[in-house]
């Protein structure tokens, strides 16, 4: 690691005035991405402004016809909580296959989609449910987050404070665990909502994407069925040692099955 | 019976520490104004050294030397060498390439060493090495094996086709001819995919110079500390070995990998009389990804000729192995001597050939990793023996049952020089058999295919040899050292029992298992022994842990020890009981003589032999033995292993459903610790077979899965609960406990059982590591329609 | 350098630190607590699991400085008065280590396993031990060890620890 400064802001007030003052800092929310990367030395901020001290970006409440889960919650906490398992349980269970629970006790909501792995779990969650990021500055649509690999709409001190998930009518979450790191080799979450069908799928491409053609196919039909007609195509797919693209595009149309599948209960 | 005698599941004595948080490993070890070492690693497979530039970085803080391969030749630091000779089919010796400890000319491989800081503090140390500037000219590298032999690059510029040697065993005639009369030939590809050991605790030394004594003690991460002390003196010259400590403490296991005599612990102990203070160095995971030596790694073109009735009559065999850049300690052996004699398995082939080539490539150094050639030889032998069984639509079992060496032909040579001590195969076939109802498969692969999975089951018959013996032979063959083992014995004034002993212990539970034998041997309480190993200031020059000879070489050395014990004791019995040598007899800790209630117990003996007030006037006083041990063979234990797994053929994931293990290891001195051995040897097999592959760039030579998140270790839900028995069990003739090695069977027997399952399931063969995605691409290439349907 | 104070194993201890100081780091160079030890660099082995305000978490992926006003609880503090954990017990009992490297993790990590979930099947345990790697004992004797020590303390419940 190279050496840094340190800040453990009280408020998000005092967070935001640090990032403005120090382009060079990064926030720290549970760590478990960046301190990995800073031991690697594969980023060197000047500063670090610690979020663990700002208690109002933690907490899950309901909030109208859903749930709002505070930035710094984290995935531990979204796994065990009644109110989520009660409104929407897929979420819970996403959350509880991230990583392992020393991971969870520590990774926050908010960190895992700043950072916006592509094989990371909860991109397919905030896609899939059409949640809204809430920030210091605005809200911002789950569809107009995510905007490439590691990339998102955040500005350099903008930080988000929590997300809001409106309730599907039913959702389910399926995974292809990668059997070293536990991340997705490819995720798939589908969700009935308000606003009409939504499948979103992560590990599988440079960012989470959203598979318009089961979408429409599980409008006319939500079975596993509505899998069978799709073709997911490979040329848009992500290929490392652990999955040919091809691999992936295949497992896109298991997983979905499957997620369709929990989402009927 | 002895309490906590042989036999008895004795939990272990070392774990108190362990699981209070106060074992003693290398790195929880720190010594007053100690620095920090950090080595600057190649960050290319290949390329030469233009310039290594010291002043960029002398100057930092904190910095206080950065020494490199030319500073270690000025100081005589030799080069690393391999102990044992190979000789090529044309009588020609190995080709070894230089070893250096910090390059000079070239780097091989993508972690080779160049540079070593060593500074204040670790980030000190840290920064240096990212700021050294080093010049290269990259060079083309040699990455793939199967092309190793016409690549137009060189690692070694003197050694041509990188070819280290081209060996051969056994009766080449005599196969062809087995082969031209056959009734079926079977032939397969196989790759043994290469393995990183990840032994939990990284490696890591700390070295101190006392210049008043001009000795350097160090203590480092080793399996065996007199092995590192004989060649880091008559080698590296980095002491005399009378001015060298080596201290191994705590070692958070091996596997192997600790075996070896690396570069770093050699620059760390001379950086330490050079700078006149304390140096350590504790390895990342990620470093010790790239500098730990890697296992396995063989391509084999193999074939097996049976007649009509499914009976062997030949094997051929031939095989590429890489080596990595240099050789390491004990490579050459391992696909040599440690590979090819194993060839005949658990059965009666009455010819056998096989031709071994290995190759450097610009990749890790490549050298014993649990099991050790003998995974190698018993996933060519099983794989084979499946492979003639579908030819002749034979069941798998009875085929094997028809080649066993039957329990009565021992001790029985087979064509490869092995000559097996002792055995009974179809006994622990039969049982594992019946443990795995191997009889009920097909109604269970029937419920499985209903719940639209692929159920397969397979089995291995694995041989395996332990403790290299005897040392004349394995001289003979190549070898640089002795392969005896050593013990002292020592009683104090108050009756207690000091064991010190030349094995090391790092997980296997010697600490116990030895209290275990001098307890039964000398009716002493079990809480009164202490076993010291691992420093060499303290034990008897010994050879270490590796190869599963611990407890038959190292144990039975300490029995004959005792026996010195017992036999001196009898002198100073028979004088404190005024009686004569002859008529005293010793049992359960009690000198008595013959026919009488006159006795004096052990302790009571122990006394006089330090406070000899009265006493036999010829005799010596004190009670200690020492004894060395030099088997008249291997042991060889045997086994077989049933799996059974489960494919879901939507994505190709396998989960291992059922394991049964029945092993043969002799007599067993303690079965708690031995099961352990097999269950941790089993997971290690589960492990090559299903999700652990070292991979290369085959363009850069970088090293793919540098870490855990890229390379697959094991985990406990990747495992299922074991069934694990042991057979009646063929005691060895080759020491007086009977006792076989234990520490490898599981990685040998494990992955061809798995890999046999998997073929059931699929009813296609797959390559180790069966990834999901690989079993997946099988299915696909056999179009086998969907077992729910 | 900044100032951290925390309660470890039941004692108030305080150190100055460079920012980038590890909770492990810490505790292993500043406290000399040497059980916590490090087997990887990527957060995934778990040879370094301790306990942070009750929680286990991976001490080489937290900073000392986060720490700060924490009570943490090592493998060191987990016997009482030189009487064993039941956990501690129970890995000796049933031979759920060989070379002790991973224990103390595998050991802190299971502990809260307990504390939450007093009745874990082995399906269960097999899943909460994601996040600790063992080379030696092919995790069957762990299991085993969690499993017995789970059923010592449901009869005899323990303090909190």
């Amino acid at each position: 690691m190279y050496a840094f400064d340190y800040h453990r802001p009280q408020s998000l007030d005092e967070a935001a005035r640090l990032l403005r003052e120090r382009p060079e800092a990064k926030l720290l929310a549970g760590g478990h991405t960046l301190l990995p990367t800073l031991k690697q030395r594969l980023a060197q901020p000047s500063d670090l402004v610690d979020l663990g001290a700002i208690a109002e970006l933690r907490g899950i409440r309901e909030e109208g016809n859903g749930l709002t889960i505070g930035a710094a919650t984290p995935h531990g906490e979204v796994e065990t909580s009644e109110l989520v398992r009660r409104l929407i349980p897929a979420l819970a269970e996403l959350a509880g296959e991230i990583g392992d629970p020393q991971v969870r006790n520590r990774g926050t909501l908010g960190g895992s989609i700043a950072n916006n792995d592509p094989a990371a779990d909860w991109p397919a969650g905030v896609v899939g449910c059409g949640a809204v990021v809430r920030t210091t500055r605005r809200e911002i649509a789950a569809d107009d987050f995510f905007t490439g690999m590691c990339e998102t709409a955040l500005e350099p001190d903008e930080i988000i404070t929590a997300v809001h998930f409106p309730r599907p009518k039913r959702a389910g979450y399926a995974k292809f665990p990668n059997p070293a790191s536990r991340y997705a080799v490819v995720g798939v979450f589908v969700a009935e909502t308000d606003d009409g069908v939504r499948v979103a799928v992560t590990g599988a491409g440079p960012c989470v994407f959203r598979l318009t053609a089961l979408e429409q196919a599980l409008t006319a039909d939500f079975t596993p069925n509505a899998v069978d007609g799709i073709e997911v195509d490979a040329a848009e797919l992500n290929a490392d040692i652990h999955a040919s693209a091809d691999y992936r595009a295949h497992l896109v149309k298991v997983m979905a099955k499957r997620a369709i599948q929990k989402a009927l209960g | 019976m002895v309490e906590k005698g042989i036999g008895q599941p004795v939990p272990r004595k070392e774990d108190r520490r362990f699981v209070t948080g106060r074992g003693r490993y290398t790195d929880d070890i720190n010594l007053p104004g100690q620095l920090h070492a950090v080595f600057v690693r190649s960050p290319h497979a290949h390329a030469r050294i233009r310039r290594i530039d010291k002043d960029s970085v002398l100057g930092m803080p904190g910095v206080v030397a950065v020494l490199t391969g030319a500073d270690a030749e000025a100081d005589g630091i030799g080069p690393l060498i391999c102990g044992w000779m190979i000789h090529s089919r044309d009588g020609s010796p190995m080709k070894m390439g230089t070893h250096r400890v910090l390059a000079t000319d070239k780097v091989r491989y993508v972690g080779d060493r160049v540079a070593c800081i060593v500074a204040e503090t670790p980030h000190q140390a840290r920064d240096a090495a990212e700021a050294l500037v080093v010049e290269y000219e990259e060079l083309e590298p040699v990455v793939d094996l199967a092309t190793a032999h016409d690549a137009p690059a060189r690692v070694h510029d003197d050694i041509p086709h990188n070819l280290c040697y081209d060996w051969e065993l056994g009766d080449r005639a005599a196969v062809d001819e087995a082969f031209a009369r056959a009734a079926k030939v079977v032939s397969l590809d196989l790759t043994n995919n290469r393995l990183v050991p990840n032994a939990m605790e990284p490696r890591a030394a700390l070295a101190a110079y006392d210049p008043g004594k001009d000795e350097i003690t160090l203590y480092l991460t080793s399996q065996n500390p007199h092995v590192h002390r004989l060649v880091m003196s008559a080698f590296n010259n980095i002491a005399p070995e009378h001015k060298l400590r080596v201290v191994a403490p705590d070692v958070g296991g091996g596997f192997g990998s600790k075996i070896f005599i690396y570069g770093e612990e050699c620059v760390v102990a001379w950086a330490a009389r050079r700078l006149g203070r304390p140096v350590k160095w504790r390895e990342e995971r990620s470093e010790a990804f790239l500098a730990d030596a890697h296992g396995r790694d063989h391509l084999t073109h193999a074939e097996m000729a049976v007649d009509e009735d499914g009976r062997i009559l030949a094997l051929r065999v031939d095989t590429k192995a890489n080596l990595g850049a240099y050789m390491s300690t004990f490579s050459s052996a391992i696909p040599t001597y440690l590979y090819a004699p194993l060839l005949s398995g658990q059965y009666r082939i009455p010819a056998i050939y096989a031709r071994v080539r290995t190759y450097y490539t610009n990749t890790t150094p490549v050298d014993a990793y649990r099991g050790a050639g003998r995974p190698e030889a018993c996933y060519v032998v099983e794989t084979l023996v499946d492979a003639a069984a579908r030819e002749l639509g034979l069941d798998r079992a009875e085929i094997r049952r028809r080649n066993f060496i039957p329990k009565d032909a021992f001790p029985y040579e087979t064509p490869v020089i092995m000559t097996y001590d002792s055995g009974d195969y179809a006994t622990c076939l039969e049982r594992a058999l019946e443990l795995a109802d191997y009889a009920g498969f097909e109604q269970r692969r029937r419920e499985a295919a209903a719940r639209g999975k692929l159920r397969g089951i397979g089995i291995a018959c694995y041989i395996e040899a332990c403790g290299i013996a005897p040392s004349q032979a394995a001289i003979s063959l190549g070898a640089g050292v002795g392969l005896w083992e050593s013990a002292e014995v020592r009683f104090t004034h108050t009756g207690k029992v000091q064991v010190f002993t030349g094995t090391h212990t790092h997980g296997q539970g010697h600490e116990t298992t030895f209290s275990q034998l001098v307890a039964e041997a000398l009716g002493v309480p079990f809480e009164d022994v202490e076993v010291i190993h691992g420093d060499t200031a303290a034990t008897p020059v010994g050879m270490g842990t590796y190869g599963s000879r611990s407890q038959a070489v190292g144990g039975e050395a300490i029995l004959r020890a005792c026996n010195k014990i017992i036999e001196k004791g009898k002198k100073i019995a028979a004088h404190l009981l005024e009686a004569s040598d002859a008529d005293i007899e010793f049992e359960a800790g009690t000198f008595r003589v013959k026919g009488t209630d006159r006795q004096k117990t052990i302790q009571e003996v122990a006394f006089a032999a330090y406070v000899p007030s009265s006493y036999p006037p010829d005799l010596e006083p004190g009670l200690e033995a020492s004894a060395f041990f030099d088997p008249p063979n291997f042991t060889f234990p045997s086994g077989t292993y049933v799996c059974e797994v489960e494919v879901d053929p939507e994505t190709g994931q396998v989960s291992v459903e059922k394991w049964v293990a029945v092993d043969d290891f002799g007599r067993v001195i303690n079965p708690l610790i031995v099961e352990g051995q097999v269950h941790g040897g089993v997971v290690q097999g589960l492990g090559q077979a299903l999700l652990e592959h070292a991979i290369y760039d085959r363009e850069s030579g970088q090293l793919l899965t540098g870490s855990f998140m890229d390379y697959a270790m094991p985990r406990a839900d990747h495992v299922p609960d074991f069934v694990v028995e042991f057979a009646p069990g063929s005691p060895s003739p080759s020491n007086s406990l009977g006792a076989k090695g234990a520490g490898e069977a599981g990685a040998i027997g494990a992955p061809p059982a798995i890999m046999n399952a998997i073929w059931d399931a699929i009813g296609v063969r797959v390559e180790m590591p069966a990834t999901p995605e690989r079993v997946w691409r099988a299915l696909q290439s056999v179009r086998m329609p969907q077992a729910a349907e | 350098m900044p100032q951290v104070r925390m309660r470890v194993n039941g004692r108030e201890v305080s150190g100055e630190v460079e920012p980038r100081t590890l909770l492990v780091e810490f505790l292993r160079e500043h406290l000399g607590l040497t059980g916590t030890h490090v087997g990887c660099d990527t957060s995934q082995c778990g040879c370094c699991v301790v306990h942070v305000d009750g929680r286990s978490v991976k001490s080489c992926t937290l900073l000392a400085v986060q720490c700060d006003g924490a009570e943490v609880l090592t493998i060191e503090g987990l016997a009482r008065n030189g009487e064993l954990h039941p956990l501690q017990r129970a890995f000796h009992e049933c031979h759920g280590l060989q070379c002790g490297f991973c224990t103390p993790g595998m050991i802190m990590s299971a502990l809260e396993l307990l504390q939450r979930n007093p009745s874990p099947s082995e399906g269960e345990v097999r899943a909460w031990l994601e996040g600790n790697l063992c080379r030696c004992t092919g995790y069957h004797n762990i299991v085993r060890a969690i499993l017995r020590a789970a059923e010592e303390m449901r009869e005899a419940p323990q303090p909190a620890a």
